[in-house]
């Protein structure tokens, strides 16, 4: 909601905080210049569509949000904690973020269940009885629950993909991230992973997707953001963006992907 | 000019006919394994000679002239009646007891029958991929029996198991044990190797790594020379440990040295994505190695783990090198026994001793092969 | 993983590693310290010598095989090392060659369509590699050498050699003054001929000619020097063993603890390098079929794991300190440390060589591998 993020920058951020907030981030891969001067604020319940051409950074910045990646220079602060080398603040902060990864990565030697049992009852504490349960209500809600005592060598990839946000969502993140969720899909089962993603996003919980699905941006996001060559070039709300690309960059991309 | 009359589809079905005798069945597979060209059946006709002029004499030697039973060397001599003696098995069936307990008192052997009866137990438990509760198997085998075996084995005289010295034992009693040990100490420690191998600490990346190289690139008889002669330099009087625990220790390191690699080739194959998601869950890294990652890599590398448990097994007899009465060295000690000189002695005890070591390492090489096809087949999604 | 940002920051994880590895350091080092004061004390009370002086001491015992002169009463523990040294590199490199032969023999046999070509060689591999290597030497040594007939009784080999329970005594090879002439032919004729190669692939890479090797190759490998042998005045004599009353005069004896070990090693080794070959070529099955793609791509996946299998073969060679085959171990390890019992510094030395071979053995392998893989891209 735009309302949202500009009642938070009116507000003065100071005792609103922001979801997520980059500050002039840069990375390098070796002498590689990935991420050129990075600034971001993401609201709580925003959801921001990152696009752009492969090789953009998008992912690596995504990535960075949970420090999956590290970085040389800028700042990172998610919830109000600064993520840095303190290992147990970035155990601390990973907890609150859910993440969906492009290949899946479940956890092939445990069932659906166990996968998504795991970090509940090792991470959050939880008893093996409350976990199942919790378990069980996100798998209905990505409507597999039938699959629970599977391995996920039996599902079909979109089903994988389903019960990765099952597994992410039981930790009750605050924020979502999912990068390229459907690229890895087959085009028959991109819908029913889209469909849970934008379910999701009714329930008003912080979401960044990097995609290339240019439907769901439409009609899900609340800004797009369009990165090339490791930098933001263009943030927008979807109608202003589609319609009205300010840069040639942008432009150039919206033509080859929405042809 | 195709017309309609050079239309090919028949108008009723074909007949389901049975394949040429010669290509298939017993007459087909011959022909096609066996005598496929005329440097095929050459090859053929030599192995089959090559087998008649082997194999017979061998039958003969083994079973059929060999001697079952007696009580000393004359009923393994030539005699009248068996000009050309077999093999003299009475010999090994004399001596079969000090080939399995060395020189275990007699009244204490049931506390080695129960050892061997325990880890039977532990193996059966941990090998068979369908059992129960393995992770409880993992804690019997690794924890709980060498405590309790310990106790067997040596004996504890407070709660009435008098002492058995390590210098009584022998036979298969101490290759067993020498093998277990090994097998108990180097998953651990590999893991623990393995795990420093990849560690972000640069002491503890080069003390693992120095250690791994150290010890692979030596051979196993200095490792064990270097136990056996220097350790009991390099602690006081009070605390040198005995002769077999001297070269249990060479063993067990020396066996870790090999399994990190094998466990590092395991956690390599895991792909990253892996271990991205564990930590996006926020898992610490211990809990993602043990509860993630190890589990996968020790099931990839299963086979691998085995083949380096049957190279360990196979090099328990060199403890026969430095003084340790392993089954070999006992077979080494009875054929020079004055009461069972022979001709065949020599042969039979090795033989003997051949048969138990291929039975062991075979089965385990079965039992390796089964569990990577078995791998293979789950994987294949 | 986390890696540590480059400021000079130090957060509070950085601080505890670097605790960690302190304490390790701290730890290992204590042990190590503990260690050496014990082993002095516990030295110094047996009365033994330190340091590396024992090297140019009298040996006082003897050897039964030496490559170099060697004596008992003159020459030194130093020089017992060498003469122990040689004889593992004799074993080990002759071991290398005949395994390599037989093993890639078996390999292919494994291969074969042959049904009982297969089988057999495949029961080979199984009976052998499931046997220790100890047990095998001693079958060699106690059951099959030993029971070679006496000296009395000894075989006649055709060609003048004699087969008894001491040993195999061939004729020896005297060479004469002028035969460094005939090996310096062989020499350039062998450098010749790779030169020869090197330039007849370039010739073919620019006028596409295929080269023309094998006529070449014989001329300057065979026939150079032969003709230099005999312009030389055919500097190649032998002795022939020949039968005294107690024992054979001349000839070169081979002994039964070298040729136990060989015939082990060779046997149990090839049953390894069988597979090698065999999982290489199987590998390659479903791919290339020409002569010029299949050869290079086998041996890439063959080289690294037959490498290994060399190493493995050297280091099993010091199994020869169980049939007393005066090996590096047996000599050095064995007769040495007994006499001198100087044990941290022996064994510290006979670890260090085979170190020494494994380090350089992986060092060339990483080469071989790099260079390998550029040319993959």
């Amino acid at each position: 909601m735009t309302d949202a993020t500009n009642a938070a920058r009116q507000s003065g951020g100071a005792t609103t905080q922001w979801a997520v907030e980059i500050i002039a981030l840069n990375k390098w891969y070796g002498d590689f210049h990935v991420l050129r001067d990075i600034n971001l604020t993401v609201a709580r319940g925003e959801r921001i569509v990152i696009c752009g051409p492969s090789g953009s950074g998008k992912s690596t910045m995504l990535r960075c949000i949970n420090r999956l990646e590290d970085w040389q220079r800028g700042r990172v602060v998610v919830d109000g904690k600064e993520l840095t080398d303190d290992a147990r603040q970035i155990l601390a902060v990973r907890r609150d973020i859910g993440m969906v990864f492009q290949q899946f990565n479940l956890f092939p030697h445990l069932t659906v269940l166990e996968n998504c049992t795991l970090a509940p009852i090792w991470v959050r504490r939880l008893p093996k009885k409350d976990a199942e349960e919790l378990a069980m209500r996100y798998l209905r809600r990505v409507r597999i629950p039938d699959q629970a005592l599977k391995y996920p060598s039996q599902l079909s990839g979109g089903q994988q993909q389903r019960v990765a946000i099952a597994r992410a969502l039981c930790m009750s993140p605050h924020i979502m991230l999912f990068d390229e969720p459907t690229s890895a899909l087959d085009p028959e089962m991109v819908k029913e992973v889209l469909d849970t993603m934008v379910e999701l996003a009714g329930d008003g919980i912080t979401m960044l997707v990097v995609t290339h699905e240019m439907g769901f941006a439409r009609q899900v996001a609340n800004r797009i953001i369009f990165m090339a060559d490791g930098q933001i070039v263009e943030i927008n709300e979807p109608k202003a963006f589609f319609e009205n690309p300010q840069h040639e960059r942008t432009r150039l991309f919206l033509r080859q992907i929405l042809h | 000019m195709a017309t309609a009359d050079q239309v090919y589809p028949r108008d009723t079905p074909a007949q389901l006919l049975p394949a040429p005798v010669a290509s298939t069945g017993v007459l087909g597979w011959l022909r096609a394994n066996l005598f496929s060209s005329p440097a095929n059946i050459a090859l053929t006709m030599i192995c089959v000679a090559a087998i008649v002029w082997i194999v017979p004499p061998l039958l003969r030697f083994f079973i059929f002239d060999a001697v079952w039973s007696g009580a000393d060397r004359e009923a393994c001599l030539p005699s009248e009646q068996r000009p050309e003696p077999g093999a003299c098995w009475a010999f090994v069936r004399v001596w079969s007891s000090y080939f399995v307990y060395g020189f275990y008192p007699i009244s204490e052997r049931w506390r080695v029958d129960l050892f061997f009866v325990l880890l039977a137990l532990g193996i059966a438990w941990l090998a068979w991929l369908g059992a129960p509760r393995r992770d409880l198997g993992a804690i019997y085998f690794f924890i709980v029996l060498p405590i309790l075996s310990y106790i067997l084995l040596s004996g504890v005289p407070m709660i009435g198991l008098p002492d058995v010295p390590t210098s009584l034992w022998g036979g298969i009693l101490v290759t067993i044990v020498v093998a277990t040990v090994g097998i108990v100490a180097s998953l651990p420690l590999g893991i623990l190797l393995a795990l420093g191998r990849r560690s972000t600490m640069p002491a503890v990346r080069l003390a693992s790594i120095t250690f791994i190289e150290f010890v692979r690139g030596v051979p196993l008889i200095t490792v064990l020379f270097m136990a056996s002669v220097m350790l009991p330099l390099f602690v006081p009087d009070r605390f040198a440990p005995d002769k077999l625990v001297r070269a249990l220790i060479g063993v067990a390191l020396f066996a870790s040295a090999y399994m990190a690699e094998v466990v590092r080739g395991g956690l390599l194959s895991i792909p990253r994505g892996q271990y991205e998601a564990a930590q996006a869950l926020g898992l610490s890294y211990w809990r993602m190695m043990i509860l993630v990652i190890l589990p996968q890599a020790l099931r990839v590398t299963l086979p691998n783990i085995v083949n380096t448990f049957i190279g360990l097994f196979k090099d328990t007899t060199l403890v026969f090198i430095v003084g340790i009465f392993d089954f070999l060295r006992t077979i080494e000690a009875a054929r020079g026994d004055p009461h069972w000189a022979t001709p065949v002695t020599s042969v039979t005890g090795y033989a003997f001793a051949a048969v138990f070591y291929f039975v062991c390492c075979y089965g385990m090489s079965r039992y390796s092969r089964n569990v990577e096809a078995r791998l293979a087949r789950a994987h294949r999604r | 993983m986390a890696k540590m940002l480059q400021f000079p920051v130090r957060s509070k994880q950085q601080w505890t590693n670097i605790a960690l590895q302190a304490a390790l350091v701290v730890v290992v080092g204590g042990l190590i310290y503990a260690a050496a004061v014990n082993a002095a004390n516990n030295l110094a009370k047996a009365g033994i010598a330190s340091g590396f002086r024992f090297w140019d001491n009298t040996a006082g015992f003897d050897i039964s095989q030496t490559l170099i002169s060697y004596s008992s009463s003159a020459s030194t523990f130093g020089r017992a090392f060498w003469v122990g040294l040689l004889n593992t590199l004799l074993v080990a490199s002759l071991g290398i060659v005949l395994a390599t032969a037989l093993g890639f023999t078996i390999g292919i046999a494994r291969l074969s369509r042959n049904w009982l070509v297969s089988h057999l060689a495949g029961g080979y591999v199984e009976l052998v590699r499931n046997i220790p290597l100890l047990l095998q030497i001693l079958v060699w040594y106690n059951a099959v050498l030993k029971s070679l007939p006496d000296l009395r009784g000894s075989i006649a080999i055709p060609g003048g050699a004699f087969l008894n329970n001491r040993g195999l005594f061939l004729p020896q090879p005297m060479f004469g003054a002028n035969f460094g002439y005939v090996a310096a032919a062989l020499l350039l004729g062998m450098v010749a001929t790779l030169a020869l190669r090197i330039w007849g692939r370039r010739r073919q890479d620019s006028t596409g000619q295929p080269p023309r090797m094998l006529y070449y190759a014989f001329g300057l490998i065979v026939l150079l020097p032969l003709v230099v042998f005999f312009a030389a005045g055919e500097p190649l004599s032998f002795s022939f063993p020949e039968m005294a009353r107690f024992n054979i005069r001349g000839g070169a004896e081979i002994l039964p603890e070298f040729a136990a070990l060989l015939v082990a090693l060779t046997i149990y080794t090839a049953a390894f390098i069988a597979e090698v070959v065999r999982a290489g070529i199987l590998g390659l099955r479903s791919g290339a079929t020409l002569r010029l793609v299949v050869v290079p791509q086998a041996m890439r996946v063959i080289v690294p794991p037959l490498t290994s299998q060399y190493l493995n073969l050297t280091k099993n060679s010091s199994l020869a300190v169980a049939i007393g085959y005066p090996d590096l171990v047996q000599v050095f390890a064995g007769s040495v440390l007994n006499i001198t019992g100087q044990a941290v510094e022996v064994i510290a030395i006979t670890m260090a060589v085979y170190l020494f071979l494994s380090l350089v053995t992986s060092f060339l392998m990483n080469l071989y591998g790099r260079r390998v893989a550029i040319a993959e891209r």
